[in-house]
């Protein structure tokens, strides 16, 4: 039966896999782009020398960072859709803070504008827990909401008051800040490459959201209220604040991401910084099973599939926005699998299939007590 | 006599505006009548509205050009029909959890109209879309006769799904059924309704309402197609069927105060007052935070199993 098990779950997610690449295999048919090559485009691009794989870390930086900030909200029971505006939210403050004090020494400077975006967007998420801990306000829809406000409060300071004056000096006008001091970037990581030190922070954060989740009173507190409210209400956990706490984490891990970015990579705020972070961190979140030990590797194949779209739209002319359609068909081909996967009926189902199978006809199943093992309970 | 003008403004403006509201949350309410909770209908709307776009721009100019328009909102509602197929297949045979399905359904469904609009399309082009038909007689009532009859056919047709949806849910077997499996699935299930039968049906006419509300924008509305269209407007959808408590009545109320709102804001911008625009834009998004916080009494007069999976091998 154990053994079984993981031949089981290895199966259901090889049923999901083929379900989400036929389902995306037909919008790529209906533009006339041949499936085989866009993925082997897609999937074998990015591999072929250092710069692939360099900017396939460059992306899974900030997929890394959301993704964390996502687990910790789904483990806690409120399921934060709000990465992209709280990045954005993140993404302001940050730059602001920078701006704002250029004569900072980078050390004090750098910590600081990163802690800005991360208290951003902490806050913009703690809305939404707020609301839901004390007007029982729908988690999903109220950041939903919350992403399309900070996109407009995004270009309302790009355009407005925070644009380069530069910008409009020369009459460009195009909407976006002023470069940040050196002081407030990340260093390269590997020379000629736009890989930046984020990369190590985020993987210091993955450790440290393992042991806050799994070795820290309030992490479990937090599971405990996500798993059965009503239970961990019962053994005296305040639910209610576990759900703001949660999005107060989830928020600040998207500020954060977003700070990064800026920092890292584009030294200053520039618009479509997020480009869809936001909600690729949350396929990386259930691609990664909620655990930071799978986010990390899931965060790298999704940096891998965001380069490579952008190599399809250039070499096979498949638009970027397919990226998309592959994010929709995994969060509808993971959650699916998930019941196959926990249900222990299901799983005895398809057991009792296999065994049909591999035994020859005459035998009756279950009639005569066979070798078999681990039919009994459920 | 300034204060009435702009009221007539106001209403002849924000009636139109409510249609594709209106079309994509009843159609929510029967997807959440019937206990599973479709937060993929802004993808949906999006399909819709690329497909129904579709269909014009290709036929200008051929034989079929005057049935293009029906033939679009005919490929949006099929497109929505499917996408609701597909939800049905994730929420009620594999059970997955609604929310999270949803935006998977919303990234899809924005993805494919992205995709297939850069491939097919490329950028803004305008399109005749529906003409306004005003009803004859009635359109010449002072006040009232610009305000209800002098729109495109499509808005008549919305007010009239109101008591339609009204007396599927209300007055025939089916509608008992879609109630019964939303409030209580395993009561349905013994007295020998098939509950994966019913939320299939619900989640198929859903999808094909929230087709015909995206269709609607680009045919009628906005006459032309861009990836962010619909902005928001499903999920907007969703939560007009928490404020509306689940009744069509109550849905076609909310839908008329989002639409009135966003035509005074624009009205008010027309008269030359002038506040940053994107402060404009955010409103109707605010709105629905706030509309959410007060409408949280009427959770309790919501159906009963909404969002919970139906599993007949569960123990009770």
């Amino acid at each position: 039966m154990r053994r079984f098990r993981a031949l089981y779950v290895a199966g259901v997610a090889a049923a999901a896999g083929l379900a989400a690449a036929a389902l995306a295999s037909v919008v790529l048919l209906v533009i006339g782009a041949s499936p085989w090559a866009t993925f082997a485009t897609m999937f074998g691009g990015p591999l072929r020398d250092l710069y692939g794989a360099s900017e396939i870390a460059v992306r899974a930086v900030p997929l890394t960072l959301v993704a964390l900030g996502v687990a910790i909200s789904f483990r806690s029971g409120i399921l934060n859709i709000g990465a992209e505006g709280q990045m954005q939210v993140g993404i302001l403050a940050s730059t602001a803070v920078a701006l704002a004090l250029p004569r900072l020494p980078g050390t004090v400077l750098l910590p600081l504008s990163l802690a800005a975006g991360a208290a951003a967007g902490a806050a913009w998420g703690g809305i939404a827990g707020w609301l839901r801990a004390r007007l029982d306000v729908n988690e999903i829809l109220s950041t939903v909401m919350l992403n399309y406000i900070a996109a407009q409060l995004y270009g309302f300071l790009l355009r407005g008051p925070m644009i380069d004056p530069d910008e409009l000096m020369t009459g460009s006008g195009t909407p976006q800040s002023m470069r940040l001091p050196r002081g407030a970037w990340l260093d390269r990581l590997v020379p000629g490459t736009r890989l930046h030190t984020g990369l190590l922070l985020a993987l210091a954060l993955a450790f440290l959201v393992w042991l806050f989740l799994w070795r820290t009173t309030l992490g479990y507190r937090l599971r405990a209220a996500g798993e059965e409210p009503r239970a961990a209400r019962y053994a005296g956990i305040r639910v209610e604040r576990s759900l703001v706490v949660a999005m107060l984490l989830a928020g600040g891990f998207a500020g954060l991401a977003g700070s990064v970015e800026v920092a890292g990579v584009h030294h200053r705020a520039i618009e479509a910084i997020s480009a869809g972070y936001g909600f690729g961190g949350i396929v990386v979140a259930l691609f990664g099973a909620l655990h930071p030990a799978g986010i990390v590797p899931a965060a790298a194949f999704f940096g891998l599939l965001l380069f490579g779209a952008n190599m399809t739209q250039r070499s096979a002319g498949v638009p970027g926005n397919m990226v998309l359609v592959l994010e929709g068909v995994m969060i509808l081909a993971i959650v699916s699998a998930g019941m196959y996967v926990s249900n222990p009926y299901a799983q005895e189902r398809a057991l009792r299939a296999v065994r049909r199978i591999l035994r020859p006809r005459g035998d009756a199943p279950g009639a005569a007590p066979g070798p078999a093992t681990g039919e009994g309970g459920p | 006599m300034i204060a009435l003008r702009m009221l007539h403004d106001v209403l002849a403006l924000g009636v139109p505006f409510s249609v594709a509201l209106l079309l994509a949350a009843l159609g929510e309410n029967f997807n959440q009548r019937a206990g599973v909770f479709n937060l993929g209908c802004d993808g949906v709307m999006s399909v819709g509205a690329f497909l129904a776009f579709l269909a014009p721009y290709l036929l200008a100019r051929t034989a079929l050009a005057p049935f293009a328009n029906a033939l679009g909102f005919a490929l949006a509602a099929a497109a929505g029909v499917l996408l609701g197929l597909l939800f049905a297949l994730v929420t009620v045979t594999f059970r997955a959890s609604q929310g999270i399905a949803g935006i998977g359904l919303q990234l899809l469904g924005w993805g494919i109209a992205g995709t297939m609009f850069r491939h097919f399309i490329g950028g803004v082009v305008g399109i005749p879309g529906v003409a306004a038909w005003p009803v004859p007689g009635l359109s010449r009532i002072p006040f009232l006769g610009d305000v209800l009859f002098a729109h495109d056919p499509v808005v008549y047709l919305a007010l009239l799904a109101v008591p339609a949806s009204a007396w599927l849910l209300y007055r025939t077997p089916w509608g008992l059924r879609v109630r019964a499996v939303g409030a209580h699935p395993r009561a349905a299930d013994t007295m020998g309704t098939s509950v994966a039968r019913v939320r299939y049906q619900a989640l198929m006419l859903g999808g094909a309402m929230a087709g015909l509300g995206g269709a609607y924008l680009s045919l009628c509305q906005a006459r032309m197609f861009a990836d962010d269209l619909v902005a928001g407007r499903g999920f907007i959808a969703v939560a007009l069927v928490y404020f509306g408590r689940w009744t069509p009545l109550g849905i076609l109320g909310g839908a008329l105060l989002f639409s009135l709102a966003q035509a005074l804001q624009l009205i008010i911008q027309v008269a030359g007052i002038k506040f940053p625009y994107e402060f404009a834009v955010m409103l109707p998004y605010a709105l629905v935070i706030a509309v959410l916080a007060l409408a949280r009494r009427s959770r309790m007069l919501g159906p009963a199993a909404l969002g919970k999976p139906y599993d007949r091998e569960a123990r009770v």
